[in-house]
């Protein structure tokens, strides 16, 4: 009797592969992609099923589900890639509901013609955020569009986690009299990604900031359990999230530009641009607003996290109906710290 | 108008170029515009170009000034 | 920052402070222009009026070439890139600025435009250099810091015997405008705009010298004092214009003696002539046609002229008519004077040109300092 003998799969060349119309065409190619990429590198318990969805037990309480698309240019930066920030940033989500997260989903929609060699690089940096935050990806999805109609990849995950009893975080809970504090420097990954941009061209050690801030926020939690918001100042910067949170919770602020804390080479390459620190991404810092008679200890715990060693208060929620951020500048007047308009842009002026 | 900085020459290339340094962030910028500028010089840079080189002395008696409005003034001086 | 925190240092702030204070006589009150953008943005940001007594107050110039660019000349730049396909390169600061048919720079880049931001001129010859099928076309905004730089890339491309490069030029001049200020009724005729002296601008100056503001301090009796970029500067170059009024002289003088000489730089001057020639006239938006203001590039380097090679035919558009930017521009009127302020006239939406650039004055005041009032001098 004969065997079926196997058919040989030439393993997938991810020295000079390129991904085609194949590997996202439901087929043999995109199936050898799943399995030689993604799931040799994501390798967990669900994803060795092979089934199109992931299953796993829900325990009482609250859950907490966030969910977010990564699109940034350059995918390579100083300090790291779209893969590291796509886990970052969902784990980092949830855990701003003061949430322990517990599963990620991914799905990825990659542009003919991009590099494996690339794919693999992003894939590799978020398998190791993953395991290094002990966060698995337990389910994801592989699309392909043509050329030129993505731009290289877009990475979405989504996340979910669970909120521990008496923790209730939201925008809406500060209160006047709350002392708002960052967890360190502000403004390194937007500079960070700046710095490489083609026609930019400035060098500098700047390093994204991008970590998971889920193991702080844990020490956080169990400190001051009654933490009342927590963010995470990404696209538009410390200014955007605290003018966001002033209007959700119906309050003003009043910050003191002496306090809050930038790292030199960020100032520098700021001023460079025109560019205000204030309204520069971040991907691995807090905002956490607590009530004044918390603040010492939470500054405590998170100032013991080897991240976290600049934490700072940086001001205090006050009565406002216009909802203004001010700030006490270092010079020693007032001034508001608005909304973003549009993007900031490198001005000459 | 005119977003400029001071920074410092760190290095000087060819084609009238420079590397120049501020607060250790480096960028090439272009010296055409002004002479006589050594390494260690600190320039005003606008869009790439040094408009003019800074002069220390004047900067130092400037912050002097700055400093002197709050002495005790003697009567008919300023 | 060497020369740059130290001149923004606190302490000093109050001391400045505190001698304006003392040396303002308080039975008058002061008003006085700071002519530049960039001080406008320098005093709103770092809360500047503040620390000023209540009867010394600043009136917003303008300065600002983004703020003053006609609707019409982005017209110019937006059908270049998508009509004849040229790759547009700008600075960041026009590229929001609203123009025509709802469009922008960034709007007409959503439809398809190349359009392409650079840090500096450099970049621009660079792209030209290296697309060298397609037209590559420089956007260039600019009083006379940002000059130089056009003229020398216009210079390095005849060298570099490129073919594709152009230069679609807006750069305007210091004194005209300050004279346009000065010329203007409510200043010079009716005095309800009291102007008792300017601020003269930083970077400018570096290129200029001081000299050409010599003419406004004898012709118009009003006191220039040049200052530097940062706040302490401003707060020095306050202080000197209380002294001068004070002891009723009207001259110029020189706080930013670190980086500006009476002459300035003379061999950023000599390109400038060089490459470029004065306007007899050009739109300024807000104050209508200002003659000799303006400038345009010389017929030997024709080659080089994006309005030559292309043939392009200016159009004025006028501003939406409840704007009150001209007034505000000479400081008549203030940003909360006006209809369309903070209602549909916001920074996501500019209706004209104060509201354009965060150094606008409608800008700076809505950024900064809507909390409170700016002081900016109202004709009674």
């Amino acid at each position: 009797m004969s065997e079926v003998k196997k058919g040989y799969i030439r393993p997938l060349d991810f020295k000079h592969g390129r991904i085609d119309m194949s590997h996202g065409g439901g087929g043999r190619a995109m199936a050898q992609l799943i399995d030689e990429l993604f799931l040799r590198a994501f390798d967990n318990e669900w994803l060795r099923q092979l089934n199109d969805q992931a299953c796993f037990a829900v325990t009482t309480g609250r859950m907490v589900m966030a969910t977010d698309a990564h699109v940034v240019s350059p995918l390579f930066f100083p300090g790291g890639d779209i893969g590291g920030l796509s886990v970052h940033g969902t784990i980092n989500d949830v855990a701003m509901a003061g949430a322990r997260p517990l599963y990620l989903a991914a799905s990825f929609v990659i542009e003919e013609g991009f590099p494996l060699a690339d794919l693999r690089r992003i894939v590799d940096s978020m398998a190791q955020a993953s395991q290094e935050a002990r966060v698995p990806i337990i389910t994801g999805d592989t699309k392909v569009v043509e050329q030129g109609k993505g731009d290289g990849v877009f990475i979405t995950t989504t996340g979910v986690g669970v909120v521990p009893e008496g923790v209730s975080i939201s925008g809406e809970r500060a209160r006047p009299g709350d002392r708002i504090i960052v967890s360190g420097a502000i403004g390194d990954h937007g500079m960070a990604i700046m710095s490489q941009r083609e026609n930019l061209r400035f060098a500098t050690e700047i390093v994204s900031d991008a970590a998971a801030l889920h193991g702080r926020v844990t020490a956080m939690v169990m400190a001051v359990p009654d933490i009342h918001v927590l963010r995470d100042p990404t696209r538009g910067g410390v200014a955007t999230t605290l003018n966001e949170i002033a209007r959700q919770a119906g309050v003003g602020m009043m910050l003191d530009e002496a306090a809050i804390p930038v790292n030199p080479q960020v100032a520098a390459a700021c001023e460079f641009l025109g560019l205000d620190p204030l309204y520069v991404a971040n991907e691995g810092k807090l905002v956490a607003i607590c009530a004044a008679g918390d603040a010492d200890r939470l500054l405590e715990v998170m100032r013991a996290h080897p991240l976290g060693a600049r934490a700072a208060v940086i001001g205090e929620v006050t009565e406002d109906p216009h909802h203004f951020v001010q700030m006490k500048t270092a010079f020693g007047g007032r001034r508001i710290v608005d909304w973003l308009s549009g993007e900031q842009l490198p001005r000459i002026c | 108008m005119c977003l400029a900085i001071p920074a410092r020459i760190a290095e000087k290339l060819d084609n009238d170029m420079a590397l120049i340094d501020l607060g250790s962030v480096r960028k090439e910028i272009s010296l055409a515009l002004v002479d006589d500028v050594a390494v260690g010089d600190y320039v005003i840079v606008h869009v790439g170009y040094a408009l003019t080189k800074l002069d220390p002395e004047e900067a130092e008696r400037t912050l002097k000034l700055f400093a002197e409005a709050g002495m005790v003034q003697t009567e008919g001086a300023s | 920052m060497k020369y740059v925190d130290e001149f923004r240092d606190g302490e000093l702030a109050r001391t400045l402070a505190a001698k304006i204070a003392r040396d303002a006589d308080s039975g008058r009150s002061y008003s006085f222009m700071e002519f530049c953008g960039g001080h406008t943005h320098a005093i709103s940001r770092y809360g500047v009026s503040d620390l000023l007594p209540a009867n010394v107050r600043m009136i917003h110039g303008p300065g600002c070439p983004v703020c003053v660019l006609p609707i019409g000349r982005i017209d110019l730049a937006i059908k270049l890139a998508l009509e004849r396909g040229v790759i547009l390169c700008s600075y960041g600061d026009t590229l929001r600025i609203p123009a025509s048919e709802s469009l922008s720079l960034l709007k007409a880049k959503a439809r398809g435009a190349d359009i392409r931001m650079v840090y500096s001129a450099a970049d621009a010859l660079a792209i030209a250099q290296q697309n060298p099928q397609r037209e590559v076309v420089f956007f260039a905004i600019g009083f006379e810091t940002t000059t130089p730089p056009t003229a020398l890339v216009i210079k390095q491309a005849e060298a570099a015997r490129v073919t594709n490069f152009s230069v679609l030029c807006n750069h305007v001049l210091t004194p005209s405008a300050i004279i346009t200020i000065l010329e203007s009724p409510e200043v010079r005729k009716l005095g309800t705009v009291p102007l008792d002296g300017f601020v003269g601008p930083a970077h400018v100056s570096t290129v200029i010298g001081s000299r050409p503001y010599e003419f406004f301090a004898e012709e118009y009796r009003k006191p220039v004092v040049i200052a530097g970029f940062e706040p302490l500067d401003v707060m020095q170059a306050i202080l000197m214009l209380v002294t001068q009024v004070n002891e009723g002289r009207a001259e110029v003088e020189n706080e930013f003696t670190r980086a500006v000489t009476r002459d300035g730089n003379q061999k950023a001057q000599a390109l400038v002539s060089e490459v470029f020639e004065l306007r007899c006239s050009f739109e300024w938006r807000g104050l209508g046609e200002v003659p000799y203001s303006a400038l345009r590039i010389r017929a030997s380097y024709r080659l080089f002229d994006a309005e030559a090679r292309f043939g392009l035919a200016y159009r004025p558009v006028p501003d939406n008519k409840a704007c009150e930017c001209g007034a505000i521009l000479r400081g008549v009127k203030k940003p909360t004077d006006c209809k369309l302020f903070a209602t549909v006239c916001t920074p996501e939406n500019p209706m004209g040109s104060c509201m354009v650039s965060s150094e606008g004055a409608c800008a700076a005041h809505y950024s900064y300092g809507r909390f409170k009032d700016i002081e900016v001098v109202v004709a009674a």
